[in-house]
């Protein structure tokens, strides 16, 4: 009998793949704690993106521009509607708003040093403006955000730009965190906190509530600034045709448009993976808005999260953006989660290129962290060298998909030069499926 | 002191902030009249020099915003935001302000004859505010230095979630908000508050008739027992 059981054929253990491992110790988590998960970065589910878009390219019936000798323009200027000294930038690829706090003191430098070389503006973030991110960024972009952290009418003029800050895409309707391994004797100082507190921002602006009060507020923004300031306002990217309709209506210049893959220093894991959408679904509703009230290309848009490449520069300048903003893979850039730090990232019960306990200060690349011996291993002119270096590849790369398709300015790159690959981004983008003259939601298959 | 009058009926708003920016050592020591404010908003907003500046009337959102070293006085009531995050110098509310007054201030002081709305000192960052009347509900929501003496009422959730603010109320409060709770008054506590009755016309005021209310700081640090409360 035991010798012909024993020649039944097993099933293999086989997971599921609702309740697959990552989801289970993630309850196991719960359960031993009962508090919910914080970790940094974007959206690590699998999304429909820009690698769901190709580029066309030339061909008979479109004529390209010679690679390396015809011109191909790559300049943007940021705040042309209101603002008497608008932003003029060589790259369209600028840094997003990242606080000192959230990132140490060098790497902040070093994101200073890198844009600057290459032509473009890094961004502030909750806690305010330091005398060396000041120094070390030829344009800098000041974040005006719910909490006001270190926000002063000082710094305010010291800007070249001004964002105000409704929402990111991280956590659109959520307030930032910095929990108490990280408010430092200095960033409590410069955020008026106790130190080494957790530290909770508001995820609503103290002083207005609504778009007729941002109307109000902006004009204050301008008022104390003599109308010099290009003044972004910043939007995680949740209902995007009225987000940026509203936003144009009370004032604004330059919109940014943040999507979900966008990071953030810290937050709840729920948060990032579950609200917002993906920036592939939010960049048309956001120029169709910019279109239909007579303001594409007037009122800038700079749209950010999961921006990696010049493709996906080149293909969210093809759906109608102005500008792109990167903060994850600039970090990548600078030496964050690199592979060389594998044996301490093991240490931290992780691994290298997965790393994101951003809000435990313990970065062993210096970089998301406020300890000193740490951020010692981060060299301001090394990490800005580099950011350089990878902000001119992507810059270039944008430039050969924008020659290939026959367009002398990044600008000149239009919806009509891409196909999707999917069903979704189809609809998403509003470009046909490949080979189809079929746009799901537009066009009759 | 050498006084100069604009009449915002026919000046308009942005050339009188404009010259209100001037260079400080010009508009030091000058004093500054408005007439016609007629609930404008943005006026005198960004200052940054030794002035006085009176507004004959009503101001809208944000009179006196992030001001700093001026001396704002407002003969009339105020909209939202009156003197928001102020670093410095002093503003002076005749009539009654609206919501959100002196959110984020981080210096200077702020005086309110009148009652105030909704969530007056919401944020505060360091600086003083007494309040002539009464407060309205979420007042000193998540406030984080500086004080705010009510010498009325406060309305429900008053504190909710502060740091290391002073509140100081003479009459009732309807709720105190999460993590706030009555303390004790110190003499240091009591200092303050008798040095801001009496730079705010209240020197009269009985210090002993007042109650204080600060953190009990149980939600410095995240916490699963606290989980109710975030």
């Amino acid at each position: 009998m035991s010798d012909q059981s024993h020649k039944i054929p097993q099933t293999e253990p086989r997971f599921s793949a609702t309740f697959d491992t990552s989801t289970m110790s993630e309850i196991r988590r719960a359960a031993a704690t009962g508090i919910y998960d914080i970790r940094g970065g974007g959206a690590k589910r699998k999304l429909p993106h820009f690698d769901d878009l190709l580029f066309l390219g030339a061909s008979v019936s479109r004529y390209p521009l010679e690679g390396y000798r015809e011109k191909c323009g790559t300049d943007v200027v940021l705040g042309t509607r209101f603002a008497k000294k608008p932003i003029h930038l060589k790259t369209p690829v600028t840094i997003a708003g990242m606080s000192f706090g959230a990132l140490s003191g060098p790497a902040k430098e070093s994101l200073g040093r890198g844009a600057s070389a290459v032509g473009t503006s890094t961004t502030t973030g909750d806690g305010g403006m330091t005398p060396e991110e000041r120094g070390h960024s030829t344009t800098l972009v000041y974040q005006y955000l719910p909490s006001r952290y270190g926000m002063n009418p000082d710094d305010l003029r010291k800007a070249d730009a001004i964002e105000v800050v409704v929402g990111q895409g991280a956590k659109p309707g959520g307030g930032g965190m910095l929990l108490g391994q990280k408010i430092t004797k200095r960033v409590a100082k410069m955020r008026c906190l106790p130190e080494g507190i957790d530290q909770r921002s508001s995820c609503r602006h103290p002083d207005w509530t609504g778009p007729d009060d941002l109307e109000i507020k902006i004009a204050e923004l301008r008022e104390i600034t003599d109308w010099e300031k290009p003044i972004y306002v910043k939007v995680g990217a949740t209902r995007p045709y009225f987000d940026v309709a509203l936003a144009v209506k009370a004032g604004a210049d330059v919109v940014v448009l943040d999507g979900m893959q966008g990071g953030t220093a810290a937050t709840q894991e729920v948060f990032i993976e579950h609200v917002g959408i993906p920036i592939l679904a939010a960049i048309r509703p956001a120029v169709q808005a910019l279109q239909d009230m007579g303001m594409h290309r007037k009122v800038q848009l700079i749209v950010s999260g999961g921006i990696r490449n010049g493709a996906d520069v080149a293909k969210a300048l093809a759906l109608g953006a102005d500008a792109v903003a990167i903060g994850t893979a600039a970090l990548v850039a600078l030496g964050d989660n690199d592979p060389h730090l594998e044996e301490e990232y093991k240490k931290l019960g992780t691994t290298a290129g997965a790393y994101d306990d951003w809000h435990e200060g313990r970065d062993p690349a210096g970089i998301t962290t406020q300890d000193p011996e740490l951020m010692k291993r981060v060299d301001p002119v090394q990490a800005g060298r580099r950011l350089a270096n990878y902000l001119s590849v992507m810059t270039m790369e944008a430039q050969v998909i924008a020659r290939a398709c026959g367009k002398s300015h990044l600008h000149n790159l239009e919806p009509e030069d891409l196909v999707a690959l999917t069903v979704e981004a189809s609809a998403m983008a509003k470009v046909p499926l490949a080979g189809t003259t079929w746009i799901p939601g537009v066009t009759k298959y | 002191m050498e006084t100069l009058t604009f009449d915002l009926d026919k000046k308009p708003l942005r050339e009188i902030n404009q010259f209100l920016h001037g260079d400080a050592s010009t508009l030091n020591g000058k004093s500054i009249v408005i007439e016609n404010p007629n609930g404008a908003h943005n006026i005198a907003v960004g200052l940054k020099a030794d002035v006085e500046v009176t507004i004959k009337g009503h101001a809208g959102y944000y009179a006196a915003g992030m001001n700093q070293l001026a001396k704002v006085v407002v003969e009339g009531s105020v909209g939202s935001g009156v003197a928001e995050n102020m670093m410095s110098g002093h503003v002076h509310v005749k009539g009654f302000a609206s919501n959100a007054a002196g959110a984020t201030a981080n210096g200077g002081l702020l005086v309110i004859d009148g009652d105030a709305g909704l969530r007056c000192a919401i944020a505060l960052k360091g600086a003083d505010i007494v309040v002539g009347g009464s407060v309205g509900s979420f007042s000193a929501f998540m406030a984080q230095a500086g004080n705010l003496v009510i010498l009325g009422d406060a309305g429900e959730g008053l504190g909710d979630s502060i740091y290391e603010a002073r509140l100081f109320v003479r009459g009732k409060v309807k709720s105190l908000g999460a993590d706030c709770e009555e303390k004790v008054m110190g003499p240091e506590e009591r200092k303050i508050l008798v040095d801001l009755l009496s730079r705010s016309g209240h020197g009269d005021v009985d210090p002993d008739s007042f109650k204080l209310y600060g953190s009990a700081r149980t939600l410095y640090h995240f916490h699963v027992d606290n989980a109710g409360a975030y």
